[in-house]
């Protein structure tokens, strides 16, 4: 198999496990898993890493960073207010 | 070997951490496992030693201060907002590393330009949402024309992306004419379809992610990116159903619906005091949050009646959601989540529907076309087909409304003025606030 083709299986393949995965979240949690999902798209930090010797490449990393922790952050909150529902009991 | 092996590892934890989200009680592990991955994979990444690390490490470090400031610092009430923005620089990220590669090579990869644009919208798109959701841009326009404006943005980016010489300032030029796209797409959508744009924001985030994965044949790219980008199109198809709507409708929308001869019946008005005592006497209460709530930060309130009416009374409260109630998926339950209200508590439409015919109190606090009985009713209605909670099936029901307004959709409702439905016209918070006073007594 040629690169491209490996690079397209492995999205086929992702495109299914994301469809089963995100279908089993309560929909109490979609805003978490808003969230979640939306800290690591920040994986995209990955190219930016590689662009280093550009301006815009350091860019890129600063504006994924704050996706990164931001969203993480705002998650952490956000599902720190469940358990504090759970432990109301 | 080693990093390869570990790039695959971080692919398995990001996938077993959204597995994790199912659940309230292991979504806090979801989180964590993502946190421990986003780190892996950050540190791998630079192994080896990237040109200019210095500055790429300063900048990470600036940026995760910078973003665990506000995230810590946001209010509750704020939530959509910041995961609009957050999306947003997710987008812009992507169209920095598309700028980026284009400015190295002086030509850009066609996978990488699809990439950049993507982000683009997903940029400005997320900048207008923001405006509207801090009601910094409150009114809604809608131009007739808007589908025609799309459709031309659409050829010019596909005309870009094919034959135009990709050359860094051409890329440049192109990135510019998505971000204006983007704004236009975003700036007509009011605000009850906020969880629907949030939601595809979200899942272009993903997919920008995943074309930039494809142009540099990174997997751990293009499979987390695709990850979000399903998360973020469930979303959108889910909200999209609650509402009715068609994608298409929702960004070529060209008219505003307008409320035919406003009747002329006069609803039934109550006071707190009416309220207070019906609800005593009630042995089961269902309580229907819509986004009045949100907007007077009245889920406190909610939950200490909630609580009163539990102990003092020994009454069934229970909360009824609407998919799309509020400004994002799951809004309404973050909120009373955040209030302390027990999870087991609150149910989902389909969950609790068939209840309200035997329920003696309905409590709808700030909402109103998510319990329109038109909805099921009248084939005209341009709710007709949208899943709608039967409140109006109860013994009682009372809204909590500022006014006897339409609501998002521009429709009346005829609930407020059937016989068994009381209006109490006022703040959410405060009229919850007094019911609870007299309650108390």
């Amino acid at each position: 198999m040629d690169n491209f083709t490996i690079l397209l299986t492995f999205f086929a393949m992702a495109c299914f496990i994301g469809y089963f995965v995100v279908w089993g979240v309560t929909p109490a949690l979609y805003s978490p898993l808003m969230s979640v999902s939306n800290a690591i798209s920040g994986i995209v930090i990955l190219g930016a890493i590689t662009n280093g010797n550009d301006w815009w490449g350091i860019f890129a990393a600063f504006l994924a960073s704050v996706n990164i922790f931001g969203g993480f952050s705002v998650s952490r909150r956000m599902l720190a207010m469940f358990r504090r529902g759970e432990k109301n009991k | 070997m080693i990093i390869s092996l570990t790039g695959l590892f971080c692919i398995i934890l990001f996938i077993l951490a959204i597995r994790f989200m199912a659940t309230p009680k292991t979504a806090n592990m979801g989180n964590y496992l993502a946190i421990i991955s986003m780190m892996m994979a950050i540190i791998i990444s630079f192994s080896p030693l990237p040109e200019n690390y210095l500055w790429l490490l300063s900048a990470i470090f600036f940026g995760a201060i910078v973003g665990i400031f506000f995230g810590e610092k946001i209010k509750i009430t704020e939530l959509p907002q910041m995961i609009a923005i957050l999306n947003g620089l997710g987008g812009g990220a992507a169209t920095c590393i598309a700028m980026a590669e284009a400015n190295i090579f002086d030509q850009s990869s066609t996978i990488s330009l699809l990439g950049g644009i993507i982000g683009a919208i997903t940029l400005s798109g997320s900048f207008i949402a923001f405006c509207k959701l801090q009601g910094i841009m409150k009114k809604r326009k809608i131009f007739a024309s808007s589908a025609i404006v799309n459709i031309c943005f659409l050829l010019i980016m596909t005309l870009a992306v094919f034959f135009i010489d990709k050359q860094s300032f051409m890329v440049d030029i192109i990135f510019c004419i998505a971000l204006v796209w983007g704004g236009f797409m975003v700036y007509p959508v009011g605000g009850a379809d906020m969880p629907i744009i949030i939601s595809i924001l979200n899942s272009f985030s993903g997919w920008a992610t995943v074309a930039i994965g494809f142009s540099y044949s990174n997997i751990l790219m293009i499979t987390v990116g695709t990850i979000v980008g399903a998360s973020g199109s469930i979303l959108a198809y889910i909200m999209i159903k609650s509402m009715n709507k068609s994608l298409l409708k929702l960004f070529i929308q060209s008219d505003l619906l307008k409320t035919e001869d406003v009747t002329e019946k006069i609803p039934n008005e109550g006071s707190p005091k009416d309220a207070a005592f019906i609800m005593e006497s009630a042995k089961n209460i269902i309580i229907v949050p819509g986004y009045g709530m949100a907007a007077a930060s009245a889920q406190y309130a909610i939950k200490s009646m909630a609580d009163i009416l539990e102990k003092k009374y020994k009454i069934n409260v229970k909360f009824a959601i609407h998919p799309v109630a509020g400004r994002m998926p799951g809004h309404m339950n973050v909120l009373l989540a955040d209030a302390g209200v027990d999870y087991e508590k609150v149910f989902e439409l389909d969950d609790i529907n068939s209840e309200f015919s035997e329920t003696d109190v309905v409590y709808v606090i700030g909402a109103n076309d998510i319990t329109n009985p038109e909805a099921k009713t009248n084939h005209d209605s341009p709710l007709y087909g949208m899943p709608v909670l039967d409140v109006g099936k109860a013994k009682v029901v009372f809204f909590v409304k500022r006014s006897l307004n339409t609501g998002y959709s521009g429709v009346d409702n005829p609930l407020f003025f059937a016989p068994n439905t009381i209006m109490l016209y006022g703040d959410a918070k405060k009229i919850t606030e007094d019911i609870n006073k007299i309650l108390e007594q």
